[in-house]
C-alpha cells in the first residue's frame, strides 16, 4: 500500500542503519514489567534482531522465554523499556499512541493463537475491519475482503459468523484479515497452536503461499520444530536472550 | 470508522441481547413516557379549558363576593349581596365599557309533567345578559328580558328537547303551559321561548355517569326563568354572590376589572367589615389556569428527570458490563489499528442508540397513554412536536453523557492486557 511511504522518513536516518531491505531493526531491546514495584521483572535482556524484507522467520523457545513479549514489541502493541526499534525505517520506540495505531493498521497483520475474530460479525465484516479503520471506501473494502477470502479458500463462507466456523476456518479468516491492508509484516503467535495437525498444515501452507506468491515478510512463533524448520531462519530465545540463529530449509 | 458502521454494529449487539437491552432501556422508557403522557394530556386539558373560556368570552369579567377575613366559615348575609341596583349604577358609571351583566341562580332539578309526557329539567333563574354570555341560540320566541325580571313573571325558556317531549314541536310550545314539579312544589310556567340544546360532551358524559347511563331523553336540559322569579319561588335573598360582566369588544378587561373592584369597594362595601367585591377578568383566570398547568408540568418534568437520571445510570452500568465482556474484542480492534478515538466513538454510539431506542419507545407509549387519557376525558389528544423533539434530544444527551465514561474506559485499555484478558 502507498501508506508505507508516508511513514518512512528515511532521510532522518543514517544511511547504513536503513538499508532498503531491512524491515525490522532492533538494537539492545529490554523489556521490564512492573517497573518500580517489588515484583519488577526484566523479561527481555537486550535483544538484537534484524529481519529482511520478504523473509520468513521462526521464533522458538520454551514457554515463558519471552517470545510473545518480543512479538508484541515487534507489532508495536507494546513499547520496549529501552533500546532502539526501527520498523520499515520508522523509529517506533518514540512514536505517539495514535501513530502506533496507524502503524499497526497499515504495516502489521496479526494472527493469534485464539483467532480473535470479532463475535457476531460475519467473516466478510471481520476482514473488512482493518480497512474500515484505514478509511477505505465501502465498495473497495468489500471487493478486497472477498478477494482475500477467496485466496484463503473461504469464499463460500463469507456470510458466516465466527461461531459457525471451525477452528481452521476461523484461522483462515483471521489470516485474510491480517492481509487486509497489505501489511509489510505478518506476525503469527502460535497460529497452529489451537489446531489439529491436518488443519495446522493447511494454515502453514497458506503462510508459505503468502510468502512465496505475495512476498510477505512473516514472523512465526511456534513450539513445533518441524514447522519452524520449514522457514528460512530459526531464532531461538531462552530466558529473554537470543541464544541461537539457524538457517531453515526454505 | 464511519458512523453508519458503528450504528449497525450497535444494533447487532443489542439484538443479540434483546432482554438485557430492554431492561437497560426501562428507566429511559418510563421517564420519557411519563413526560410525553403528561404533556399530551396537559395540553388536551389546557387547550379545552382555554377553548371553553374563550367561548365564554375572554373579555368577560367575574364579579364575586370575597371574604375580607379569609374565614371560609363566615356566612353571607342578605345585606352583603350584590344588588340589581348596584349593577345598574355600575353600568351608568361605565356605559362604554360594560355591554351587559349576566347572572344566574340555580334553583335545582325538576321535572315537567303532563299525563304520561315528561321532561327532566335543570332549573335556573337568569337575567337578560345571560343569553349573551353563554352563546344561547334561540329557535323560537324570545329570551328572558328585563320586563320579566321586574314583574317576577312565571315565564320559562325551554330547550327544543323539552318542547318536543311536552308539546310535540317547537312551534306548538310557545305560549304553552308547563307544570313543573320541583321537590314538594308544583309551579305553572308559560313558555315564551325555545333555545337549541347544544350537546356538551363533558356534561353529557358526567350526567350519563351520574344517572347510571339512563336514556338520552332523560338527560336534564336547562329551563330558564327570570332570576327575580327564582328568588321568590325558592325564598332566596334578593341579590347575587356572583355576576359576569360582559365587556364591550375593544375594552381592556383586566383594567376594567380593577376599576370595577375599586368602584364597588368605594361605593358600597367600604363599611362592610366582612365582604368586598372582587373582580377578575377571564383573561386573568385563563392566565392563572395556564400557570397552574405549567407548574404541574414542571413538577412532572422533575420526576421524569429523576427517572431519566436513574435510567442513565442503568445505561452506564450496562455499558461498563458490556466493555468488560468485550475486553478481548477491544484488544483485537486495537491490534487491527483502531485508534482510541474510534473505540470511544463506537461505545458512545452504542450508548446513544440504546437511549434513542428507549426514548422512541417512551415517546410511543407516552402518546398512547396521553391519547387514552384524553379520550377518557372526552378531549382530543394533543401531543406536541416540541415535546417529542425535546424527548429525542434528551435521550441522545443521556446516551452521550452516561456513555462517555464507559467508552473512555474502553478507549484507554492497554491493548496487550485487553488481548490477554480471560
Ligand atoms: N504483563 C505482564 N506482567 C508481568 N509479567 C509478564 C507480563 N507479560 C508477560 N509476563 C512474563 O513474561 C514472561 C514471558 O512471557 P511470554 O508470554 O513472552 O512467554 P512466551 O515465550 O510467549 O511463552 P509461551 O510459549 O508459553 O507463550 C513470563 O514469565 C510472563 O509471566
Ligand atoms: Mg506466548
Amino acid at each position: 500500500m502507498t501508506q508505507q511511504n508516508n511513514l518512512n522518513p528515511e532521510s532522518s536516518l543514517p544511511a547504513e542503519q536503513s538499508p532498503k531491505d531491512l524491515i525490522i531493526q532492533m538494537n539492545r531491546i529490554v523489556k521490564t514489567f512492573n517497573i518500580g514495584q517489588p515484583n519488577e521483572l526484566e523479561i527481555l535482556h537486550g535483544i538484537d534482531l534484524t529481519v529482511h524484507r520478504g523473509e520468513f522467520l521462526a521464533i522458538v523457545g520454551q514457554s515463558g522465554a519471552g517470545k510473545s513479549t518480543l512479538m508484541n514489541i515487534i507489532g508495536v502493541l507494546d513499547r520496549p523499556t529501552s533500546g532502539e526499534y526501527f520498523l520499515d525505517g520508522v523509529d517506533v520506540a518514540n512514536a505517539k499512541d495514535q501513530q502506533l495505531s496507524s502503524i499497526r493498521n497499515a504495516k502489521i497483520g496479526f494472527v493469534f493463537q485464539t483467532f480473535n475474530l470479532i463475535p457476531r460479525t460475519t467473516a466478510l465484516k471481520n476482514v473488512e475491519l482493518p480497512m474500515l479503520y484505514a478509511g477505505v471506501s465501502k465498495s473497495e473494502r468489500t471487493r478486497r475482503a472477498k478477494e482475500l477470502l477467496e485466496l484463503v479458500g473461504m469464499g463460500e463462507r463469507m456470510g458466516h459468523d465466527p461461531n459457525e466456523l471451525s477452528g481452521g476456518q476461523k484461522q483462515r479468516v483471521a489470516i485474510a484479515r491480517a492481509m487486509a491492508n497489505d501489511p509489510a509484516i505478518i506476525l503469527a503467535d502460535e497460529p497452529t497452536g489451537a489446531l489439529d495437525s491436518v488443519t495446522g498444515r493447511m494454515v502453514m501452507d497458506l503462510f508459505h503461499q503468502l510468502h512465496r506468491e505475495k512476498g510477505k515478510t512473516i514472523v512465526l512463533i511456534t513450539h513445533s520444530k518441524e514447522l519452524a524448520a520449514e522457514t528460512q531462519r530459526i531464532v531461538t530465545i531462552s530466558d529473554g536472550n537470543i541464544v541461537s540463529e539457524q538457517r531453515g530449509m526454505a | 470508522m464511519d458512523l453508519l458502521e458503528n450504528i449497525s454494529l450497535a444494533i447487532t449487539g443489542l439484538l443479540a441481547n434483546k432482554m438485557r437491552a430492554l431492561l437497560t432501556m426501562l428507566g429511559i422508557i418510563i421517564g420519557i413516557a411519563a413526560v410525553i403522557t403528561i404533556i399530551t394530556l396537559g395540553n388536551s386539558i389546557q387547550g379545552t379549558i382555554t377553548d371553553t373560556m374563550q367561548e365564554m368570552g375572554g373579555n368577560n369579567i367575574m364579579l364575586m363576593l370575597q371574604n375580607r377575613t379569609a374565614q371560609m366559615t363566615y356566612t353571607v348575609d342578605e345585606t352583603d349581596l350584590i344588588t340589581e341596583e348596584m349593577l345598574e349604577t355600575a353600568q351608568q358609571m361605565y356605559p362604554n365599557e360594560i355591554s351587559a351583566f349576566s347572572a344566574s341562580e340555580s334553583v335545582g332539578s325538576g321535572q315537567a309533567k303532563d299525563g304520561r309526557k315528561y321532561s327532566n329539567l335543570s332549573l335556573s333563574g337568569v337575567n337578560e345578559g345571560y343569553k349573551l354570555a353563554n352563546n344561547i341560540t334561540m329557535l323560537a320566541g324570545r329570551f328572558i328580558n328585563d320586563r320579566d325580571m321586574l314583574r317576577e313573571s312565571q315565564v320559562a325558556v325551554i330547550s327544543d328537547r323539552t318542547a318536543q317531549a311536552m308539546f310535540g314541536s317547537v312551534e306548538a310550545s310557545l305560549g304553552g303551559e308547563l307544570r313543573i314539579y320541583c321537590g314538594e312544589e308544583i309551579w305553572t310556567f308559560t313558555v315564551v321561548g325555545v333555545y337549541e340544546y347544544a350537546e356538551d360532551s363533558t356534561t353529557a358524559m358526567m350526567m350519563a355517569m351520574m344517572n347510571g347511563m339512563s336514556a338520552e331523553a332523560d338527560i336534564p336540559t336547562n329551563c330558564y326563568m327570570p332570576v327575580t322569579t327564582s328568588w321568590r319561588l325558592s325564598g332566596y335573598a334578593e341579590g347575587y354572590s356572583q355576576v359576569t360582566v360582559i365587556a364591550n369588544p375593544h375594552v381592556d378587561s383586566a383594567q376594567l376589572a380593577s376599576r370595577l373592584s375599586d368602584f364597588f369597594e368605594r361605593s358600597y362595601y367600604r363599611d362592610n367589615v366582612n365582604y368586598t367585591v372582587y373582580a377578575m377578568s377571564m383573561d386573568t383566570i385563563i392566565g392563572q389556569m395556564n400557570s397552574i398547568m405549567s407548574t404541574m408540568s414542571l413538577a412532572v418534568s422533575v420526576i421524569a428527570g429523576i427517572s431519566l437520571l436513574v435510567g442513565g445510570i442503568g445505561v452506564m452500568n450496562i455499558m461498563l458490563v458490556s466493555i468488560t465482556e468485550r475486553t478481548r474484542e477491544i484488544g483485537t480492534r486495537k491490534a487491527l489499528g483502531a485508534t482510541n478515538a474510534s473505540i470511544r466513538m463506537q461505545f458512545i454510539v452504542e450508548s446513544v442508540i440504546i437511549c434513542l431506542i428507549g426514548g422512541a419507545i417512551g415517546v410511543a407509549l407516552g402518546i398512547a397513554g396521553g391519547t387514552l387519557g384524553a379520550n377518557l376525558l372526552g378531549q382530543p389528544s394533543r401531543p406536541t412536536l416540541s415535546s417529542i423533539a425535546v424527548a429525542v434530544f434528551f435521550s441522545m444527551a443521556i446516551g452521550v453523557f452516561f456513555g462517555y465514561y464507559p467508552a473512555n474506559k474502553a478507549a484507554k485499555m492497554d491493548p496487550i492486557e485487553a488481548l490477554r484478558y480471560e
